[in-house]
């Protein structure tokens, strides 16, 4: 399918304000630290395109090239910072991402690791955030889904403006030690490759467009 | 009269005539041709008698025709040519032959002697391209499929007028007809083929070049006589090898349609072919013989009216068979039924060949001036008359009559800026017309590849040609001041309609811009140095981001300032005050900015001074992040 090497990663990252970023700012600089030749490639988006005039045949070239495509941001209105989500708009193309028999992202696995200034007790129910950070990551999973591409489970931190630099740092060694590690951490049931029925079943043949049909 | 020189009191009598019938003429409806023919008429020995040598004068108005197909190749590229290749030959031959069937036909049986059938039959089945062209140039008929079908067949009786003009020593009684040896005919096609051979190649080695040579001399009186000269070299050349002088003049000018020069030899040529041709017109008006007229008024009718009719019918046929749009039939029948120059030229031939006397021959070319006079007449009925029958169920036609349109955009000056405009317009396919007076840079563009024109784009007459009616968008780039200004005034003052986007040099420029009602006006200078700013910025440790976001503010908040100045630009002192103003209110609106950005974080947590640093770039300096760093302490 793709020629992406297993344990290749690539790693996005989105603030708009890297100055005011404690946590996403840290955990960058902590990948790049991990990062060597060619297993890790990171992106900072609001450096790389600071006019939102994104490289889309790039973008898609480095996905081709990854197995484990990594997303770091912070969650703003409980979203992705505006350009993050220009990128996904412009960079999973109908014909390309999505919409085919065979997506050119399938197989490949998506994680997400965000922050939010809000306590634990606030993103729940009851709460003044009201639902839990992974419904508000739901567009995300079920963009993932809808390519093909195995979703795992976010790394969120929470209280991200009063956490303490202990808890700060072991935030952060998970972070880099899921990146040292992968594909190790890749678990059994979900990472089978897709059978037709499974393709079926995420978006049905008739709204799909065959490999023929592309120009 | 005896005092003025004859040139003078020629002038005088022939632009009088002009400059009086041509309004009159036009303000009743009928066109510019007639209001010529009829000055003709009035001026000539049969009306006030003013002038009497029409034969010079017709052969001196003939070059109007000349110069007309000059004008007509310019606007034609070869590829475009090409594509008339079966209008050209096929239609033009179908025309020549059926017309000429059909009117020997007639006179045979009316009992025409065949060798004088046939000579008036030739004669009378070209056309004349003066009228025809005219008139389809002022109506915009050209690019439709009858337009070009007549043009084809035009074009194609410029080449077949000479085997007819061949054809009349044979024709003539035998002792009349010079025996021409083989040889001495070979001798004539070769030469033929050489000049036609040496048009092609010169046009394409030498022409160019020397036009190039002479535009760098800069002097807008030498091009315009360089571009007379040429066409008057080629068609004097065309005459010694004894063929069509037009012809001539249109492969040049075909030859020259792709070059740099293209619009700036239809300036030049545009106002000497107008005039020539007005008299060549009023040539025709004078030469009607109303002697012959008067004494066979019948029978002068019966010609007029038999040969137009016959002709009119042939060429329905023909019509049908080509398929042309029925709204436009009756206008192509009438531009091909009358009778045209050349046959003055076959007719004065026949009687000098002996085929029939003087007298049937100025009975004929009477015959043929007078379908000239009433072809535009006819015209005129056609439009009142059969045209708004159609109008009402062909306006799905519409579009077709609308097909090769100038350049929707026109960018004057083809310097740094214009370059990158043109450059970004190319890559969306967006046709531009490109206007530049500077030779040096041309040569350039040609290397890229574009399509660019000499010319000074300040010119009323340029920016026409051009297509500035038509476009919907001038971009002026010139870096000129004063031109730009002065062109801005004259896409005002002319063009109302067009959009002008301008380039201007600093903001007196800008200022001046706005005041001739140019709204869209861009500083030269300014995007680039707000990008420099921002490249400092990040060189100095901000984000990209961060620092795209201080510029964009500066310029948002330079716009708004220097529109305000605008209105005190008069006054020193408070133009000064106004600038400090706009400093402080700018540095407080980004210190403002920052220290919202640091407040709108939870709790005044630990800052960070952006050291990417340790990702690989240098660190911010001390005391610029003094400067800049957000906390809410150092917001003063």
């Amino acid at each position: 399918m793709s020629a992406a090497a297993p344990d290749s990663i690539y790693l996005i990252a989105a603030h708009p304000d890297w100055r005011n970023s404690r946590v996403t700012r840290r955990l960058l600089k902590a990948a790049r630290g991990v990062a060597d030749a060619g297993r890790l490639v990171v992106n900072d988006l609001y450096t790389s395109y600071p006019d939102y005039a994104i490289d889309v045949q790039a973008e898609q070239a480095r996905l081709q090239q990854a197995s484990l495509v990594v997303l770091l941001f912070p969650l703003h209105w409980y979203a992705s910072p505006a350009l993050l989500k220009l990128w996904l708009d412009e960079v999973l193309t109908y014909g390309w991402a999505y919409g085919l028999d065979r997506p050119a992202l399938e197989g490949k696995t998506l994680w997400i690791v965000t922050s939010a200034g809000g306590p634990e007790d606030s993103y729940q129910p009851g709460g003044y955030n009201r639902h839990a950070v992974d419904e508000y990551l739901l567009p995300w999973r079920q963009a993932a889904r809808l390519c093909g591409m195995h979703y795992a489970q976010p790394q969120v931190l929470l209280s991200a403006h009063r956490v303490g630099d202990a808890d700060l740092a072991i935030h952060t060694d998970r972070f880099t030690e899921a990146l040292k590690t992968w594909p190790q951490w890749q678990h059994g049931s979900n990472q089978r490759p897709l059978t037709t029925a499974d393709r079926e079943a995420i978006v049905p043949a008739t709204d799909r467009r065959t490999s023929e049909s592309l120009p | 009269m005896e005092h003025l020189p004859s040139w003078l009191s020629g002038s005088l009598i022939f632009l009088g005539a002009a400059v009086i019938a041509v309004p009159v003429s036009k303000a009743l409806g009928l066109g510019a041709i007639i209001g010529y023919l009829a000055a003709g008429v009035l001026i000539g020995p049969w009306g006030l008698g003013l002038v009497s040598d029409v034969e010079t004068i017709l052969h001196v108005a003939e070059f109007g025709v000349v110069l007309m197909l000059f004008l007509v190749g310019l606007e034609l590229e070869p590829d475009r040519l090409s594509k008339l290749r079966v209008p050209i030959f096929v239609w033009g031959t179908a025309q020549v032959l059926t017309c000429t069937a059909a009117l020997l036909a007639v006179a045979l049986l009316l009992g025409v002697p065949w060798r004088i059938a046939l000579v008036v039959a030739l004669g009378l089945s070209l056309s004349s391209t003066a009228i025809a062209l005219q008139v389809m140039g002022e109506r915009n008929l050209l690019p439709t499929t009858s337009g070009q079908a007549a043009f084809g067949m035009l074009l194609f009786q410029d080449v077949a007028a000479i085997p007819i003009l061949a054809l009349l020593p044979l024709l003539g009684p035998a002792e009349a007809g010079t025996v021409v040896d083989a040889s001495d005919r070979a001798l004539e096609a070769a030469r033929i083929v050489a000049v036609i051979a040496g048009i092609i190649i010169g046009g394409r080695l030498l022409i160019r070049p020397a036009l190039r040579w002479i535009a760098r001399s800069d002097t807008p009186e030498i091009f315009t006589a360089a571009s007379l000269l040429l066409v008057v070299a080629i068609a004097a050349l065309m005459q010694v090898v004894g063929l069509s002088m037009a012809l001539g003049a249109f492969l040049a000018g075909v030859l020259l349609s792709q070059s740099e020069y293209r619009r700036e030899l239809e300036t030049d040529i545009e106002p000497f072919k107008g005039l020539l041709l007005g008299l060549f017109f009023i040539a025709v008006g004078m030469s009607i013989d109303f002697g012959v007229l008067m004494a066979n008024p019948w029978q002068m009718l019966g010609l007029v009216v038999g040969f137009l009719v016959v002709k009119s019918l042939a060429l329905l046929l023909l019509a049908k068979v080509m398929g042309l749009p029925l709204a436009e039939r009756a206008v192509f029948t009438v531009l091909m039924a009358q009778g045209g120059e050349f046959a003055f030229v076959v007719f004065q031939a026949a009687t000098g060949n002996r085929i029939f006397p003087a007298e049937t021959a100025s009975l004929l070319v009477g015959a043929v001036a007078i379908s000239m006079l009433v072809s535009p007449l006819l015209l005129v009925a056609v439009d009142r008359w059969i045209l708004p029958r159609f109008q009402r169920n062909s306006r799905g036609t519409a579009e077709e009559i609308s097909e090769p349109q100038e350049a929707p955009v026109i960018i004057a000056g083809f310097g740094r800026f214009g370059q990158i405009v043109a450059r970004v317009l190319a890559a969306q396919s967006i046709p531009t017309t490109i206007l530049d007076h500077d030779v040096e840079t041309l040569e350039t563009a040609r290397l890229i590849g574009s399509q660019v024109f000499y010319g000074d784009a300040t010119r009323l007459d340029l920016l026409r040609v051009a297509g500035a009616a038509q476009a919907k968008v001038l971009v002026i780039a010139i870096d000129n001041v004063d031109q730009s200004l002065a062109l801005a005034d004259l896409a005002r003052e002319h063009f109302p309609t067009l959009k002008v986007v301008a380039r201007a040099r600093d903001v007196v420029h800008w200022n001046q811009l706005l005041e001739r009602g140019v709204e869209l006006v861009d500083r030269e200078l300014f995007e680039s140095s707000l990008m420099s700013s921002r490249r400092v910025m990040q060189l100095l440790g901000y984000p990209a981001h961060e620092a795209r976001q201080a510029a964009l503010t500066f310029r948002r908040h330079n716009i708004a300032l220097i529109d305000r100045l605008r209105t005190m630009r008069n006054d020193r002192e408070q133009l000064v005050a106004a600038l400090h103003a706009g400093r402080a209110e700018l540095a407080q609106q980004m210190t403002n900015e920052r220290a919202a950005r640091g407040e709108r974080r939870a709790t005044g947590t630990v800052r960070h001074a952006f050291g990417i640093g340790d990702d690989g770039v240098q660190e911010v300096s001390p005391m610029t992040t003094q400067g800049v760093s957000p906390s809410k302490g150092d917001a003063s």
